[in-house]
């Protein structure tokens, strides 16, 4: 009996003590969360993908939450999940936000493998990293798509493909979520992130080569070559002219077209507008190429 | 005798040393000559004549333009056509001074007599005077790498000279150009190697010459001890095994002295070698006897189905496709052009390509050569681990790379590669083992880059 009684008491005296001593750390040294990172975290799309800059949900979770508190959240949003989740987001918070327009990753190159053709083999690793940093690819364009697919494998939405037929990435409207992960992954800065715009249509410059005219030109026939037509149709100032190239601001762009009519390259691209009636325009071909 | 050789790693292709014998004949003046601004390693040189100037053999094109940088100077006479962009051995479009060449008009401060000066008849040339003539004749390192030279003889105050130790190894398959230099101007390099030492302020000197090249060893030897009587400086001529990579720094320096040069940041210098090449020091003596600027240099055109492979004098700016001509033009069928040799040399996609500071040969290979063999699975055999030089265990450095596991990558210490390409070469699975740990390198040395200047 007694044996039985020591064991109790020993035992039960372990057990109180212990008990104060987590009662007093878990009083003492408790981690004061927010309750509502939690909330958000659950309300943002769970994809992890590092879109908005954090390394997962979690940490833009805890940055819109801290944010709130200083009375501003702009600047941060879920790439994935887009206004309908961040509307959401505000809501619980308590916070108005300005939604930006929606965005979708474009492949500025043009360069199919009938406009740019090959001039010598690459054998090296097929990722377009190490054949980057070995030179200027197979082509002789040293700016342009190297084909070898690093944005389809940064793609965690399977919105990103190679076509076979031009060697170069296309990218699916329906599924893209404009995260980012295969412009950061381009070892060229080919992808951007633009303006999804009214109904998906949108128009920019698909060519980023920097040599002059007559150099980009040589190494492909539907290089912007920096004549400059483009600037001059343009009625909203929306195209400028850098490093012997154009590029659209897709903030001032109205959409008229009228630049993708002058391209001599036919290096401007229009997207999803619908097929004019009349067969003189040229972009019948575009279209099928994007959609 | 036991030969000496360093102590991890190595690997022996087959040499292919095609021009050994073949004396050096100057190539002539190209039609146009092209000056990359970036030739060496650090801030690219800025040009300082514009278009329509006249220049001269030695006229300064470009002036250094940071304290990691080097002057460029004119090979040629004639007129600056245009300051574009051209491809260099890169790959890219790269600035670049585009010169017409008219007639062979040499500026007259360069002394062209081929009397010998020796260092004990001019007492006047200081260490800081020898420095300051490297710095402005734009001598960068001759064996590839192309490092400024003058910063190398002043070491940073943590670190103390002991040595000057010239690489003479010429590792690399098929080059001959150091070998040829050496046979045919071996008085000028070892003045050019005492100039290195006074400079560096040091009285030890070793030349290391690899077995394979037993003339130039003899030759060597043989000045070293005509110069000995007659100098302060002692010069050791260190026949050393053939094993690739020895010309690398960092391997000459424990093949020779027996130290081992720590990870990165550490440099040979840190051990107490400075390690020039052979031509650098040829250049050295040009520069500081006869005031002639780095433009031209001993380059080795070769390949196996080349009609006639050879050793050619060099003016930089030279397009590769006149030596190729020289040489019986560009054999038909599938080929590979590579600046340097077939272990470390840069594979080119345009003959267009100049001769530059640090282009001691130009190689081409049959596309039997050069095509790689389909990947297998790596089967762990650990040959690669064997072969490096560094140390390193290259499977597992190329698998994180793959897998972007720059931290790992970084504790694995994947910076220390000094991309020889032993791992590739040796891997029966025929793995491209380097190709991804470059890319693994490049990339984790750009984030130490960033994480210090973040400290700072």
């Amino acid at each position: 009996m007694d044996f039985f009684l020591i064991a109790v008491i020993v035992l039960g005296s372990i057990g109180l003590v212990a008990a104060i001593v987590l009662y007093v750390c878990s009083k003492k040294f408790a981690v004061d969360e927010d309750p509502r990172i939690q909330q958000v975290n659950e309300l943002l799309a769970g994809a992890n993908c590092g879109g908005c800059g954090f390394a997962g949900c979690g940490g833009l979770a805890e940055a819109l939450v801290k944010g709130a508190d200083k009375g501003r959240i702009d600047g941060l949003s879920c790439p994935v999940g887009g206004a309908e989740t961040m509307t959401r987001v505000a809501d619980l918070l308590g916070m108005a936000i300005a939604n930006g327009d929606p965005k979708i990753a474009v492949v500025r190159c043009n360069g199919s493998c009938d406009k740019r053709p090959k001039t010598n083999e690459y054998m090296g690793l097929r990722t377009c990293a190490a054949m980057n940093s070995c030179g200027a690819g197979e082509t002789g364009c040293g700016y342009g798509c190297l084909g070898c697919g690093d944005c389809v494998e940064a793609c965690q939405f399977d919105a990103i493909h190679l076509n076979p037929e031009t060697g170069l990435p296309e990218v699916n409207e329906d599924k893209c979520t404009a995260c980012g992960a295969c412009a950061k992954s381009c070892p060229r800065t080919i992808i951007e992130l633009r303006k999804k715009g009214v109904k998906g249509r949108r128009v920019y410059v698909s060519c980023v080569n920097k040599d002059k005219g007559a150099v980009a030109m040589k190494a492909c026939k539907a290089a912007c070559i920096s004549c400059g037509k483009c600037v001059k149709e343009c009625k909203f100032e929306a195209i400028t002219i850098g490093n012997n190239v154009s590029y659209i601001d897709y903030n001032k762009c109205r959409l008229c077209r009228k630049c993708v009519e002058v391209c001599p390259t036919k290096a401007i691209q229009a997207v999803n507008f619908p097929t004019p009636k009349k067969s003189e325009t040229s972009e019948a071909p575009e279209k099928k190429q994007l959609s | 005798m036991n030969i000496k050789t360093f102590r991890i790693g190595g690997i022996h292709p087959e040499e292919n040393k095609l021009t050994h014998e073949v004396a050096t004949e100057a190539a002539p003046l190209p039609q146009q000559a092209i000056f990359p601004l970036s030739q060496h390693i650090g801030a690219p040189a800025r040009p300082i004549v514009q278009k329509g100037d006249k220049v001269k053999v030695g006229t300064i094109l470009a002036e250094a333009s940071s304290f990691v940088s080097a002057p460029i100077h004119s090979s040629v006479s004639g007129t600056v056509a245009k300051i574009d962009t051209a491809i260099d051995a890169t790959g890219y479009r790269k600035p670049a001074i585009i010169i017409d060449v008219e007639g062979d008009d040499w500026e007259e401060s360069i002394d062209r007599s081929k009397t010998l000066e020796t260092l004990s008849a001019h007492p006047e040339l200081t260490p800081e005077e020898i420095v300051e003539r490297i710095k402005k004749a734009g001598i960068t390192g001759m064996g590839g790498a192309g490092f400024p030279t003058f910063i190398k003889l002043c070491p940073p105050p943590t670190a103390k000279a002991e040595c000057v130790i010239i690489n003479a190894v010429e590792c690399e398959p098929y080059i001959t150009a150091d070998y040829r230099l050496m046979m045919e101007k071996s008085d000028e390099i070892i003045v050019g190697l005492e100039l290195l030492m006074k400079a560096a302020k040091v009285t030890k000197g070793y030349i290391g010459i690899e077995t394979n090249k037993p003339k130039a060893i003899a030759l060597l030897s043989k000045k070293v001890s005509e110069f000995r009587s007659q100098s302060p400086y002692q010069i050791e001529v260190v026949p050393l095994k053939q094993r690739y990579p020895q010309g690398g720094e960092k391997q000459l320096v424990d093949a020779v002295i027996r130290r081992q040069v720590p990870a990165p940041p550490a440099i040979p210098v840190n051990v107490g070698a400075i390690v020039q090449n052979v031509g650098t020091a040829y250049a050295v003596y040009e520069a500081v006897m006869k005031r002639k600027p780095l433009f031209e240099r001993y380059t080795t055109v070769t390949g196996k189905r080349l009609q006639k492979p050879g050793n050619y004098l060099v003016r930089m700016g030279t397009p590769m496709q006149l030596l190729i001509d020289l040489c019986g033009g560009m054999p038909d069928g599938e080929n590979k052009l590579l600046a340097g040799g077939p272990m470390m040399g840069k594979a080119l996609t345009s003959t267009e390509v100049p001769i530059c500071k640090g282009t001691n040969s130009v190689t081409i290979l049959s596309g039997d050569e050069a095509r790689r063999k389909e990947p297998q699975p790596c089967i762990r055999c650990a040959k690669c681990v064997g072969v490096c030089p560094m140390g390193l265990e290259p499977y597992l450095l190329a698998k994180l790379s793959a897998f972007k596991q720059w931290e790992s990558a970084e504790q694995e210490d994947i910076v220390s590669c000094i991309e020889c390409g032993s791992c590739q070469f040796t891997c029966p699975a025929h793995r491209p083992l380097l190709d991804n740990i470059r890319q693994g390198k490049q990339t984790v040395m750009g984030i130490i880059r960033n994480r210090n200047t973040k400290k700072q």
